[in-house]
């Protein structure tokens, strides 16, 4: 017993699942052990709703519970030690964990928890914790019951071939198993919205794939080089996907050349919301993502976002559409792509930025304009112009 | 085509070079302070490397050291002189067109408490000797003015600063040292401590700029003067800058300042045609241009600035590196490296004309062809520039 470490995964909403509830259940577990993959020595097991990890001694068990934190669908993790399901075994587990805790960080006041998820076990939970909880006043003499505000919430989880002792968890992000909800195209920016956009939509389960647009030489390649770069991040989290990346520099120029100045960055934006549908297409993508925010520049009003929408037929998630600038900014502070995100690179949304952009554009007018392009031989041009790149965590 | 004008950033190494390195690295990899042969062998390539810099500048081999770069040679000279020197007074002249690692190490003792009067330059970046003279006054320690700028060409007036500084110390009593950042000058224009830098007592030159390897530099200091060291330890180069001798960097830019120095007129006459070349191609070519270097005696060979209005700098670059050609600019979009161009601020461009300004600095290998094929690639990108109506 306990010669490896044990974690014990939560695995929130999936729980809630009713027929379908195995089927999430592999799938959590099969996304945990891809991001334990470099952990050799790991094993990771199903067991009456609850993900089991053992993990050799001799691997950083931070780092493990770090990256099975990372996986949608992980409501929360526990390091647990393991007995015999007979009280006075758990008592001597308990007994030894408490004196390690009290080594550690002093602790001073207990409480138990106990539950039993074998309902065959003989001792009720009140009791089990009663009884575990006496075992440990004598073990550990200095330590004391305090019901109320305990230094340490002792679990104790009774199952009907072990017992689990553990206190405190490690919060994951809950959410849902990549994978179990379908594929997204999201079109991805150097900046701050388009990663925490898709990254929230992987949460939910959908697999990702990006476009990103730049106007090179516009644009200089070290912008390229940073939105690879925030691609890895969210590839940490959403596991390898394929970028693809166009130059808009083609349409542009054909859009300043032909169409009104004041239009110039609505009708950019409906060409690459045709171009990542069509680029969707070809790779299966069942919807578009973008970090549009109701009202955050001009292209995002709710006109403008009429406009954007009506130039394809793919349903577009804007998972950021009610949120505020600043929480937005929290999110991707949390999730690590602000620091990568705030570098100072020019994209290709600031280049060919009207002086004073239409904020309230009319389909029609805008249709006017772009019926003196030949927009279906752009579109297609730059679908065809298409470079992969291959985004790993 | 591939042509590299980016040669005040860096050049490539000659093939002579590499192999100069290579043998440092694979046969003769000893301490030159170890006592056995191989130690003997290391040393040598030291002395024969300082022997050919020290040779490049007309100077003598114990007034030469090596450093790690251009930046620790200013560094080292400017804070040693102003240590050395400040009982004396609180006083450094400098340009406000020298290189960060002046610029910065002078503000640095600013901030210690030392004046600094920085002089202005012209539209083409020549140095304003009437305030200088002004400027040196009995408190002066220091003068640091470099000798050729790394942004538009100009060679500074090295020469009268000297004897300026000289005959004031003569007529004054007092002890004012002369620093000359030479990184861009070395190799470029000639240069010699018994003639026109008679009168100057410390000179930074750097390997990679004169097809040598980065990570290696070198200090002149003349004989007799004494300057605290900034690196301490070992005592290698006598004393002067602590530290196991980068042996194969140095083997490297011995190698290239010999080549260098040898070919000295072929090269820059190479340099001088080619530069000639795109400034005649681009004035036919290309309307609405404003040239920021001299066109005159003051001119080096080795680079032009030319600014071509209502366009982007960083835009250009990126156009001509499709084409394989490699120039550099005055200011960045909006990298990390905020803002502009101070050299070409302080020849009082507008923002709107440095935004505009390309670089182009040349190597002996340049040849007419390319500058032929390069003013072609120049006009296109910056036709299709000002087609676009830049970018409103």
């Amino acid at each position: 017993m306990n010669e490896e470490n044990i974690l014990i995964v939560r695995c929130g909403e999936v729980a809630l699942k009713g027929m379908n509830k195995p089927y999430f259940e592999r799938m959590l577990q099969d996304r945990i052990r891809r991001n334990l993959k470099e952990f050799k020595g790991t094993d990771v097991r199903r067991q009456e709703g609850l993900i089991f990890i053992r993990a050799d001694k001799s691997l950083d068990i931070n780092a493990i519970i770090k990256e099975t934190s990372k996986v949608f669908g992980v409501a929360s993790i526990s390091k647990a030690v393991e007995a015999e399901p007979e009280l006075n075994a758990i008592g001597a587990e308990a007994v030894k964990y408490m004196n390690g805790l009290i080594e550690e960080r002093g602790v001073k006041t207990f409480k138990v928890e106990a539950k039993r998820a074998d309902k065959n076990f003989p001792v009720k939970s009140p009791e089990i914790g009663r009884i575990i909880g006496a075992k440990v006043l004598i073990g550990c003499k200095i330590l004391k019951v305090d019901v109320h505000n305990p230094d340490v919430l002792l679990h104790v989880d009774v199952r009907h071939d072990r017992a689990y002792i553990y206190e405190g968890k490690v919060a994951g992000f809950g959410g849902l198993p990549l994978g179990t909800n379908g594929k997204g195209m999201v079109l991805l920016s150097g900046g701050i919205d388009s990663p925490v956009a898709a990254w929230m939509m992987a949460k939910r389960g959908m697999l990702i794939e990006a476009v990103h647009f730049h106007s090179y030489p516009y644009t200089s390649p070290r912008a390229q080089q940073k939105v690879e770069e925030l691609a890895g991040i969210l590839a940490s989290y959403c596991g390898r996907f394929k970028m693809h990346v166009i130059n808009l520099l083609p349409i542009q120029e054909q859009i300043v050349a032909n169409c009104p100045e004041e239009e110039t960055t609505i009708l950019v934006r409906r060409f690459m919301m045709r171009i990542a549908e069509k680029i969707a297409e070809k790779n299966d993508c069942m919807m578009l993502i973008t970090g549009e925010n109701l009202g955050q520049v001009a292209s995002q009003t709710a006109e403008a976002l009429v406009v954007t929408d009506a130039s394809v037929s793919k349903p577009v998630m804007r998972p950021l559409i009610a949120m505020d600038k600043v929480d937005i900014m929290e999110k991707a502070k949390e999730i690590g792509t602000y620091e990568k995100s705030i570098e100072p690179y020019e994209d290709c949304c600031t280049v060919f930025l009207p002086k004073h952009p239409t904020t309230k554009p009319r389909l029609e007018r805008i249709l006017e304009s772009e019926s003196r392009l030949d927009c279906q031989a752009l579109i297609d041009a730059a679908v065809e112009s298409e470079e992969i790149i291959d985004i790993r965590g | 085509m591939f042509v590299y004008l980016d040669n005040s950033a860096t050049t490539r190494p000659y093939a002579e070079t590499v192999e100069a390195m290579n043998k440092v690295l694979t046969d003769d990899f000893g301490n030159p302070s170890s006592l056995h042969t191989l130690g003997i062998a290391a040393e040598n390539h030291v002395k024969a490397a300082r022997k050919s810099c020290a040779e490049a500048m007309g100077a003598s081999e114990n007034e030469f050291f090596f450093t790690s770069c251009g930046t620790e040679s200013d560094n080292t000279a400017i804070l040693g002189a102003a240590e050395a020197g400040r009982h004396y007074g609180k006083k450094i002249i400098t340009t406000a067109v020298e290189h960060p690692a002046v610029l910065e190490t002078v503000k640095k003792l600013e901030n210690q408490g030392f004046k600094v009067e920085y002089i202005g330059v012209d539209s083409k970046c020549r140095l304003d000797m009437r305030q200088f003279k002004k400027a040196v006054t009995e408190d002066t320690i220091l003068i640091s003015v470099m000798a050729l700028n790394n942004e538009t060409g100009t060679v500074m007036p090295i020469s009268e600063i000297a004897e300026f500084k000289d005959s004031f110390n003569r007529s004054h009593g007092t002890r004012i040292l002369m620093h000359t950042d030479a990184v861009q000058a070395f190799g470029k224009i000639p240069m010699n401590v018994k003639g026109n830098l008679k009168g100057v007592d410390m000179i930074s030159v750097s390997g990679h700029k004169i097809h040598g390897p980065k990570g290696i530099g070198g200090l002149y200091v003349k004989k007799g003067l004494h300057i605290p060291a900034y690196i301490i330890g070992g005592g290698q180069e006598s004393n002067m800058r602590s530290g196991t001798e980068n042996t194969v960097g140095i083997a490297g830019m011995g190698c290239a300042a010999k080549i260098s120095h040898e070919n000295f007129d072929n090269r820059t006459r190479k340099m001088r045609d080619a530069r000639a070349a795109l400034l005649q191609g681009i004035k036919a070519e290309v309307p609405e241009i404003m040239v920021n270097s001299p066109e005159d005696d003051t001119a080096g060979p080795s680079v032009l600035n030319v600014s071509f209005l209502g366009t982007r700098g960083e835009v250009l670059l990126h156009t001509l590196e499709q084409d394989g050609i490699f120039v550099s600019t005055g200011s960045a979009c909006s990298s990390n490296k905020k803002g502009q161009s101070h050299v070409l601020g302080a020849m009082g461009l507008k923002p709107k004309e440095i935004e505009g300004a390309i670089r182009f600095s040349f190597s002996e290998f340049n040849t007419a062809e390319e500058m032929e094929y390069v003013t072609e690639k120049v006009k296109q990108a910056v036709t299709r520039f000002r087609r676009l109506g830049s970018f409103r």
